[in-house]
């Protein structure tokens, strides 16, 4: 019991989420309106698939610190669940964008060539299309332990090149996404008192949730090894 | 010191190899000449934005088919010998050294054939060829150590592309908003985004050095 206290919080957390995100009064912007509510859905999403992805580095340092195979085991699939998170992120946002930033004349995907620009979208695209070829990589590879060190070091690599990069760059290109100046949605005047309320809760208890899935898919790879090894 | 020697020799060897055998860089330069002319039929004289675009795509794919081979075209056994005389460090310096001179070389005479084919919109011509050499230097960074991923998974180029695509976006995006300052006199060119691409380089240089003894290892 003592070990699964994290996983009663997320669930605890995400529940509150779902109600206090949908019911508690939010401001009425222009523009905005309701849709408001999907920062505690849309946001928290990335805000998991980076901390998915950061776990995953650190499974690959790891790996090439020690060698043991349970941390390659680790980082591969902590960065497949950040792919999904990044996934899901792109779904949330383009329901919400399809409200607030499509022209209303044209169907939304008539506004797609236009809204593709935007930098956050540009920074998110790279870092989901870098993990997608890690996994290409490790597939490439047959040997076992070469596989785990080429890809460790791709990961570390990559990563190491992708995050200045999509921190740094939506900063010096125009862009219509909130949170152009400083960190989005952390800044102290950005989100409104009430909303931070259910934010912050919202962030780890999806990022509980992200790690939660992946420790099942660790115990089962790590299962299917045994099975594969007898 | 003796890892000044060990890096000035490796050095030598790739530029002697090049020296003797000169297919591989008369193949480079044959695939700038016929790349361009390409584009001379396909278009004229591109106005200024477009030109920008086509020169730094075809730098990108000049660049993985220059440096693709630096680490493919080591045998196991001649990685052995390295692997005996000398430390990785030493080895994969002495690659990222060959491999910007070779690609600022290209970069420069890409350069001249591209004003003279496609006509020349640019205004401040020493800054461009300064930013030339630096993107050229910082492409052939980034793909210098993608090869060496790509030589020890045993793969072709072209797991090279999908590996460097996505990593190289972001600096190539600062080196065309850089290099658009340069069809205009009345722009200046940003100084702060220079320093960030050079940052980005010595950052390359430095996961280089420290992961590559991980990739040498068998």
């Amino acid at each position: 019991m003592y070990k699964s206290w994290w996983k009663i919080l997320s669930v605890v957390l995400l529940v509150y989420t779902f109600t206090a995100g949908i019911l508690i009064n939010v401001p009425r912007l222009p523009q905005l309106q309701e849709t408001i509510r999907n920062l505690f859905f849309h946001v928290c999403m990335w805000f998991s698939m980076m901390i998915l992805f950061t776990i995953s580095f650190v499974n690959a340092i790891k790996y090439l610190r020690t060698g043991k195979f349970i941390y390659d085991i680790s980082s591969r699939q902590y960065a497949a669940v950040g792919i999904v998170f990044g996934l899901l992120g792109y779904l949330t946002g383009s329901i919400w964008m399809s409200y607030t930033w499509a022209d209303p004349n044209n169907p939304a995907y008539a506004s797609f060539s236009s809204i593709a620009r935007e930098p956050k979208l540009i920074g998110a695209a790279i870092a989901l299309l870098v993990y997608f070829a890690y996994m290409v990589l490790r597939d490439s590879i047959m040997d076992m332990d070469k596989k785990a060190r080429i890809s460790a070091v791709y990961n570390i690599f990559a990563y190491a090149m992708l995050f200045p990069s999509i921190w740094i760059l939506p900063r010096m290109l125009p862009s219509l996404h909130p949170g152009g100046e400083g960190n989005p949605a952390l800044n102290f005047n950005d989100i409104d008192s009430n909303m931070r309320l259910v934010f912050y809760p919202a962030v780890i208890g999806w990022a509980l949730l992200g790690v939660w899935i992946t420790t099942l898919k660790i115990r089962l790879k790590i299962l299917k090894e045994k099975k594969l090894i007898k | 010191m003796s890892s000044f020697r060990h890096i000035y020799t490796l050095f030598k060897k790739d530029l002697l190899l090049e020296l003797r055998q000169q297919y591989s860089f008369y193949g480079i330069l044959l695939y700038i000449c016929a790349t361009v002319f390409v584009l001379y039929m396909a278009m004229q004289e591109p106005e200024a934005k477009v030109w920008n675009g086509l020169f730094w795509i075809i730098q990108l794919f000049i660049c993985i088919n220059a440096v693709a081979k630096s680490f493919l075209q080591e045998s196991r056994g001649r990685m052995l010998y390295f692997y005996s005389i000398a430390g990785p460090r030493d080895f994969v310096l002495a690659k990222l050294l060959f491999n910007s001179l070779l690609m600022v070389l290209m970069s420069l005479l890409s350069l001249i054939l591209f004003s003279l084919f496609l006509g020349n919109p640019v205004q401040k011509g020493p800054q461009f060829i300064g930013l030339v050499l630096l993107g050229g230097w910082s492409l052939s960074l980034v793909f210098t150590f993608l090869a060496a991923i790509a030589a020890k998974a045993q793969q072709n180029a072209a797991i090279m592309a999908i590996l460097g695509f996505p990593i190289i976006i972001p600096q190539l995006m600062l080196l065309m908003k850089l290099s658009n300052t340069v069809f205009n006199y009345s722009n200046s060119i940003p100084f702060v985004t220079l320093l960030l691409i050079i940052a980005l380089d010595f950052l390359v240089i430095l996961l280089s050095v420290i992961l590559f003894p991980f990739l040498w290892k068998d």
